[in-house]
């Protein structure tokens, strides 16, 4: 028997009262690869992410992580998974090295020291680990980030927007080291993003959603082809607006 | 770097609820209007009440014979406002500061947060009452402790009390958000009434009596009344609060795992803050 996708979405459905933001939904990700959710707002891709995470208990279908079923069996497998998100803050008031202390605990994390001395390293925040984190600036906050969610060396890592309101240097500086992190853990990550530079450089996997629905998923090169378009925000327009797909007869 | 972690969703991790108390701990000592404003009311209660005390015991004979009663029931009745407040406060810290979804997506499970809340809340307690009852025993000459064992059980009971209505009202806000906030605030004061902290039971219409009697405080807050003016420890009083407790705590429990439940269906965990 094959091993089971590190994640697969089987059917997934999630109606708020009668408002379905995600509407039957399927996909599963390979191991070690970087896949881009796209799509406007309300799209349902926080909603399709917090389920994976077992934040949102499904209408119906299945999600499983790690051969895990979430939300049931989450405890099996969320020390082996992480996430960054805009919908959450690491705590303002501590120093870095407090959160990180309280956050490597709660991952059971061996040898917390070393790892947050690494982080530090990696993510250039050693002279910052004494700082209290509500006194950073947004790129220094989002390292910070960037190190809880990488502090128990996730296999699974769900990205929600990572760089967004970054400058373009420390966004840069930020998808360069996700790339090294994924490349050297054979990570897999689900990475939903507004920036479509972003997803063309990192994701060799790109699903787009609309109204709670998958409208495409492909490599980017083939979406570029498919659509006849030069860029993936091209991509994301005709998606978006409805242009559809540009078939062989209209090229 | 490997990752130790305990399956099963009921396994307790002291490391994890050590982590939490560890954050608290932290979030505590890292402001002193908090540490402050830990001293600050008990003290201005008992300080007030002590005086009122004071008047009425030299004006009226049966008083000067109940002699502590007022003072006892502030310190009493501290113990269960604090011990909630305690509790809903550490709570209130993680919806405040966007930080419960990176707990509910963390290994942490929710009794987990729950025994650190509770034991954080004994923490703020000490922190805030226990310089407030050297201070009744400087200002008053009424020494709690000398009330021995039977302070063990008022302790215990009106402990109980307070995790069972935090936990409760934590899932409430988990449920309904901020706006359900004020509930963390008021809702003992509802209990101040009905519990007879300052005066019998008997005090009430009879058709109040019977609520009174089905709340926990009641019998702390009588049984008190027993020890200060008939120097008699009623242990009966303490075994009946024991049982309403278990109830209550129960509830308290069951209702929050509920609302969480109810929480993740309606995705209210993504909708908290500021």
């Amino acid at each position: 028997m094959p091993p089971s996708p590190p994640i697969a979405v089987e059917r997934l459905v999630k109606i708020y009262k009668t408002i379905p933001a995600v509407d039957g939904i399927s996909f599963s990700l390979a191991p070690g690869s970087i896949t881009g959710l796209l799509g406007g707002n309300g799209a349902g891709k926080t909603t399709t992410i917090a389920t994976i995470m077992g934040l949102i208990t499904p209408t119906s279908g299945r999600v499983t992580v790690l051969g895990a079923d979430l939300p049931k069996q989450r405890y099996r497998v969320l020390h082996r998974m992480n996430f960054e998100s805009p919908y959450v803050e690491v705590p303002m008031r501590l120093t870095v090295r407090h959160n990180m202390t309280v956050f490597g605990k709660l991952y059971g994390v061996e040898d917390l020291r070393g790892r947050i001395a690494e982080l530090g390293r990696q993510l250039d925040l050693t002279d910052l680990l004494d700082r209290p984190t509500g006194r950073l600036s947004a790129g220094q906050k989002t390292r910070v980030s960037l190190a809880k969610a990488l502090i128990n060396n996730p296999e699974v890592l769900l990205l929600d927007e990572p760089t967004a309101s970054l400058d373009p240097d420390t966004a840069d500086w930020v998808r360069a080291h996700l790339e090294r992190y994924c490349h050297e853990h054979q990570a897999t990550v689900l990475l939903a993003s507004h920036n479509m530079a972003e997803v063309e450089r990192l994701c060799q996997r790109v699903i787009i959603m609309k109204r709670g629905r998958i409208e495409d998923d492909d490599a980017p090169e083939k979406l570029l082809a498919r659509y006849g378009r030069r860029t993936l925000e091209e991509v994301f327009l005709d998606v978006a607006r409805g242009s559809g797909v540009v078939t062989e007869a209209a090229q | 770097m490997t990752v130790r972690h305990a399956e099963g969703a009921y396994s307790i991790s002291a490391q994890r609820v050590g982590a939490m108390m560890l954050r608290y701990w932290y979030l505590l000592r890292s402001s002193w209007p908090r540490l402050l404003d830990l001293v600050y009311w008990p003290t201005v209660q008992m300080v007030t009440w002590g005086f009122l005390q004071y008047y009425i015991a030299n004006n009226a004979g049966f008083f000067a014979r109940a002699g502590g009663t007022f003072i006892g029931a502030v310190l009493l009745w501290d113990i269960l406002f604090r011990g909630q407040l305690g509790f809903s406060i550490s709570f209130l810290e993680e919806m405040w500061s966007r930080n419960i979804g990176n707990l509910m997506m963390s290994p942490l499970r929710p009794i987990e947060l729950i025994v650190a809340l509770m034991a954080m809340s004994v923490v703020r307690l000490a922190v805030g009452a226990v310089p407030v009852t050297f201070l009744a025993i400087a200002f008053f000459g009424f020494n709690l402790y000398g009330l021995g064992l039977a302070l063990v059980a008022f302790f215990f009971n009106l402990m109980l009390t307070s995790w069972a209505i935090g936990i409760f009202v934590s899932g409430l806000i988990l449920r309904n958000g901020m706006g359900a906030e004020n509930l963390a605030w008021s809702i003992m004061f509802l209990f101040m009434p009905l519990t007879c902290v300052y005066y019998p039971v008997t005090t009430l219409p009879v058709w109040l009596q019977p609520v009174a009697w089905a709340l926990p405080p009641t019998y702390v807050f009588e049984g008190m009344r027993e020890l200060l003016i008939h120097h008699a420890f009623r242990g009966d009083l303490m075994l009946d609060s024991l049982a309403l407790n278990a109830v209550l705590f129960a509830a308290g429990l069951f209702g929050f795992l509920k609302l969480l439940e109810s929480a993740r269906r309606h995705g209210s965990l993504m909708q908290t803050g500021e």
